[in-house]
């Protein structure tokens, strides 16, 4: 069941009081994350403001759903007051004077933000070793990374260090890590989510989602932060989604594209197969079908995104906040380069370098302008696929886990590896990463799903279908401890 | 001699009125304590977004409409990238490749149609203020929302571009969408200079001179750069492509940056705003809400109420100045006083352009209407209505109180004779001048029975009753 249900039912119980709950949370964490790095600046102070308001709520018997329950937001989502780094040198001293949409809305909610959690410096990568806070470990396998560029949430999430958390997944990275880290965690359709306070990547791919350890706490804390905001000129809103998880998914048709399968581990291969089989048990038919054009993704996706980071990160010149060098008795425009030569790291750097160069005059033609083609042709591809098909079924990434200190050595073979996750951001389609019931590596292999816009409550009812064929993992030790011990689960 | 003909092009920027900021509802007001209309999206702040005025769109639309453009059904904003302090974002939100008006016109005085390219809807920046060796950034500007409008090269002499530029300033006042005020910066305008031999076809190379921020500058600049490239050209050196600054003391261009360092902008559509779509519609709605322009105004002014081209021109300079006027004309039987009172007396006190933009005038048009209306009733005469109106521009007085009932009530022709005779009795060395031949000492004498009457006679039937008496 949820985990964020339990909790409150043990909260409106007096089984457990939010500030009991926080503080479990904060020495789990204070046992654990030195040997993770899942969190880079912890929020205690909040946290215990907002237990207490949650326990005020809790005796007028207005607790809402998520009040009280401890949560982590990735250092990218802007928290007025509180650090915001984005895991770069460049921001390392930021205080943002504003806060992000969703933030707020999980304010309202009196949930409870435990910290900052690291990710890749700007989410430019996939294995949250470019953050200039050094690497987090994946807490299934210590040797392995917990994927990027949420790895950090992925990580706090997995080891019982939060209920759930907020990623930003603008290539793959929430749905990647929650792979490695065997969570559920979803995209959600472009313009269902505020992007108001988070810092940009690449706007047009950007998008908030939620982690968690199930369907039902992912679309309970998606229905908080899916709200359209006057804020984000291309913010939506979704409708609720958590209410229809129930609802019946036989006779529906799910597709797997071929190019997807193709060089992927063998227990990634499985896994989809297996979860083919249990849709089939549910009543859903699954089917193979080629989309040659998915060849053409992770170039197009890399192209696009590095074009419009090299211009969302131009502004960060040192001189108004951010990291500035030492540069007295330098021209402008010599400590500019200075103090972004300093403050950002090599990857980002890269595809700073690689964004500008697809724009520029001469090469605008030839790489941007045919990569937006590539994203329309994908977007009518996945238009045409969804008039046949309710859902697309694939691997979220070629290999069931990522060991540390692998990737930096090879960005291009990196970039390849988010085949099956860009295709989502480039349409703006939702699509959902889940646990399989395949195992390897001590973690359970994920799969995705991807659907159609706005339909994302759809990809949550059949993960939670699927969930009750047996695939959902173990709760993290720390969080089953004490549901057991509190008599809860 | 070769003779070369002036190609010139301009692209005007227009700050636009809105009470708030192209992509933030920050203020727009001019003049404040620097820094103090500034938010996270005007400053750039990382995570935080742009939300499109829709006033601002509006506000483009009409210009377009004004200059008889096609307005966009579905255009977009697009990313302008570049590096300069005055710029948070280190990119300007701008239009590049569908501006939201496109092909338009305007007609110059002199028949010729000068084509508008493009007008596009874009963010100002802010201002540097250099100071003590240090430089400082005021981002109270940073996000004021302005159109760019682009003409053709059309022009072929300085005298039209200025007139260009004039009609525009008057036209974007009649829509009420900018004060286009050059000294503050919220009219400014970038030349494109070139030259050609006489009769050919083909462009030359041409020179852009940025922000030209006064109308005279603007003249001077382009007659030296005309000059300059001429004197080029005549000894077969070869004009650079560049873009050149205009030094108002020493009254010539220098280089800003050549055509080597020009900036890549590497355009590209902006993620943050949806497209604007433009119904017919809202075209329709706003075109409606349109006022009769200057051009028109002045054609209406000359045709039917008879103005000299001259006198239309000048009521039709200011919008307010206009207004008062037909205000004036449609109380009184013709328009001919209302023209001369407002281009001579109440002109001689509006001194700055200023001061006729604004147009306060301390005379209400009904009052005006009232003063000449005594006139055309022939119950004054034209000198007792200057002085009369003279004193209510100074004392705001109404002439019900300036004028007394006898000054109204005319002259009868007994009066008149009673005046002469009384005159003629006042004054015997002018009599006796007069009857030895001297038709002088005449004037003498209808001055006084002129000012006897408070200016109320006929003066020529005044005059033919003194010579019968004489």
């Amino acid at each position: 069941m949820s985990v964020i249900r339990a909790l409150h039912r043990a909260f409106c119980d007096n089984a457990l009081s939010p500030t009991e709950l926080t503080n479990c949370f904060f020495s789990e964490i204070h046992q654990q994350n030195p040997f993770l790095n899942a969190y880079v600046s912890l929020t205690q102070e909040t946290a215990h403001q907002q237990a207490q308001q949650a326990e005020l709520s809790l005796q007028q018997e207005t607790l809402p759903l998520l009040g009280g329950i401890p949560f982590a937001l990735k250092d990218n989502i802007s928290t007025k007051g509180l650090p915001t780094t984005c895991a770069s040198g460049m921001l390392r001293e930021y205080r943002p004077v504003f806060s992000a949409s969703v933030w707020e809305s999980l304010c309202q909610e009196q949930a409870v933000l435990l910290g900052k959690t690291n990710m890749d410096e700007f989410a430019m990568g996939s294995s949250t070793e470019t953050s200039v806070y050094g690497p987090t470990r994946n807490p299934l396998s210590p040797q392995d990374s917990p994927g990027g560029s949420s790895g950090g949430a992925a990580a706090a999430v997995a080891a019982g260090l939060a209920v759930y958390a907020l990623g930003s997944d603008t290539g793959g990275s929430v749905r990647q890590p929650a792979a490695y880290c065997g969570l559920t965690a979803l995209k959600p359709t472009y313009g269902a989510v505020s992007r108001w306070g988070l810092i940009a990547y690449a706007s047009s791919l950007d998008q908030i989602g939620p982690m968690a350890l199930c369907a039902e706490d992912t679309a309970l804390v998606l229905d908080v932060i899916a709200q359209k905001d006057e804020r984000d000129d291309t913010s939506r809103g979704l409708p609720p989604t958590a209410d229809g998880l129930s609802l019946p998914v036989a006779g529906k048709k799910g597709v797997i594209p071929v190019e997807m399968m193709q060089g992927t581990s063998e227990s990634v291969k499985q896994a989809v197969w297996d979860t083919a089989h249990r849709l089939e048990n549910l009543g859903v038919s699954v089917e193979t079908v080629s989309v040659p054009h998915l060849a053409f993704a992770a170039p197009a996706y890399y192209i696009l995104a590095c074009a419009e980071a090299s211009s969302n990160l131009a502004r960060y010149d040192g001189v108004r906040y951010g990291y500035r060098s030492d540069c007295s008795g330098a021209g402008f425009h010599q400590a500019v380069c200075r103090s972004r030569w300093e403050g950002f790291g090599e990857e980002v750097r890269r595809r700073i370098l690689m964004g500008t160069y697809v724009l520029s005059a001469g090469h605008h033609q030839q790489y941007y302008q045919k990569a937006q083609q590539v994203r329309r042709q994908l977007q009518q591809d996945f238009a045409s696929l969804f008039s046949r098909y309710d859902f697309v079924l694939s691997p979220v990434s070629p290999t069931a886990f990522l060991p540390l200190g692998k990737v930096s050595g090879n960005p291009v073979a990196a970039y390849q590896a988010d085949l099956c996750t860009v295709p989502a951001n480039l349409t703006g389609l939702p699509a959902l990463a889940l646990p399989s019931a395949v195992y390897e590596h001590q973690h359970p292999v994920g799969v995705q799903l991807m659907g159609r816009r706005f339909e994302d409550a759809f990809l949550l009812r059949l993960a939670h279908h699927l969930e009750g064929t047996g695939t959902r993992p173990p709760l993290p030790a720390p969080l089953a401890t004490l549901l057991n011990r509190e008599g809860i689960a | 001699m070769i003779e070369f003909e002036l190609i010139c092009g301009l692209e005007t920027h227009v700050e636009l009125l809105t009470q708030t900021k192209i992509f933030c509802g920050c203020s727009t007001a001019f003049g404040s304590q620097p820094n103090t209309h500034c938010c996270p999206v005007c400053l750039g702040l990382p995570g935080s977004l742009p939300r499109l005025n829709r006033q601002a769109v509006e506000y483009a639309i009409l210009a377009g409409l004004a200059l008889h453009c096609e307005i966009s059904p579905l255009s977009h904003m697009d990313r302008k990238n570049y590096c300069y302090p005055d710029l948070p974002k280190a990119y300007q939100i701008s239009q590049f490749d569908v501006p939201l008006c496109h092909d338009g016109w305007v007609t110059l005085s002199n028949g010729r149609t000068i084509r508008i390219r493009r007008i596009h809807l874009e963010e100002d920046a802010g201002k540097l203020i250099h100071q003590d060796g240090r430089t400082l950034i005021d981002y109270n500007r940073c996000g004021v929302p302005l159109i760019e409008i682009v003409t053709e090269p059309d022009f072929r002499t300085v005298e039209e571009a200025r007139e260009y530029l004039e009609l525009l300033q008057t036209t974007m006042r009649y829509l009420g969408i900018s004060d286009c005020k050059m000294q503050e910066g919220s009219l400014r305008s970038d030349v494109n200079v070139s030259l050609r031999p006489v009769g050919s076809e083909a462009l030359g190379v041409r020179t852009e001179i940025k922000n030209m921020n006064s109308f005279s500058y603007m003249e001077k600049a382009i007659r030296f750069e005309q000059e300059r490239q001429a004197g080029l050209l005549r000894q077969g050196l070869p004009v650079e492509q560049e873009t050149l600054r205009f030094l108002p003391e020493e009254g010539r261009t220098e280089p800003m940056r050549s055509k080597e360092d020009a900036h890549d902008y590497r355009f590209f559509p902006e993620p943050d705003l949806c497209q604007i779509p433009v119904s017919d519609e809202l075209v329709e709605r706003l075109r409606r809400t349109l006022p009769e322009l200057p051009q028109a105004k002045q054609n209406r002014y000359q045709q039917e109420l008879g103005l000299s081209e001259e006198e239309a021109r000048l009521l039709t300079r200011y919008r307010k100045i206009a207004c008062y006027f037909e205000e004036v004309a449609t109380e009184i039987q013709s328009p001919k006083y209302a023209v001369n009172c407002i281009l001579g007396q109440i002109f001689r006190r509006l001194k700055t352009e200023d001061d006729k933009e604004r147009a306060e005038i301390p005379v209400p048009p009904a009052e005006l209407a009232g003063l000449i209306g005594l006139l055309e009733d022939g119950k004054i005469r034209i000198d007792l209505l200057k002085s009369t109106l003279e004193t209510m521009l100074d004392t705001q007085k109404s002439w019900k109180d300036l004028l007394r009932p006898e000054d109204l009530a005319g002259i009868s022709s007994e009066q008149l004779e009673a005046l002469c005779w009384q005159a003629i009795a006042d004054s015997p060395k002018a009599v006796n001048d007069y009857h030895n031949g001297k038709e002088k000492a005449l004037k003498a004498i209808l001055g006084l029975v002129m000012r006897g009457c408070r200016g109320k006679a006929d003066p020529i039937e005044a005059e033919a009753l003194l010579r019968k008496l004489l």
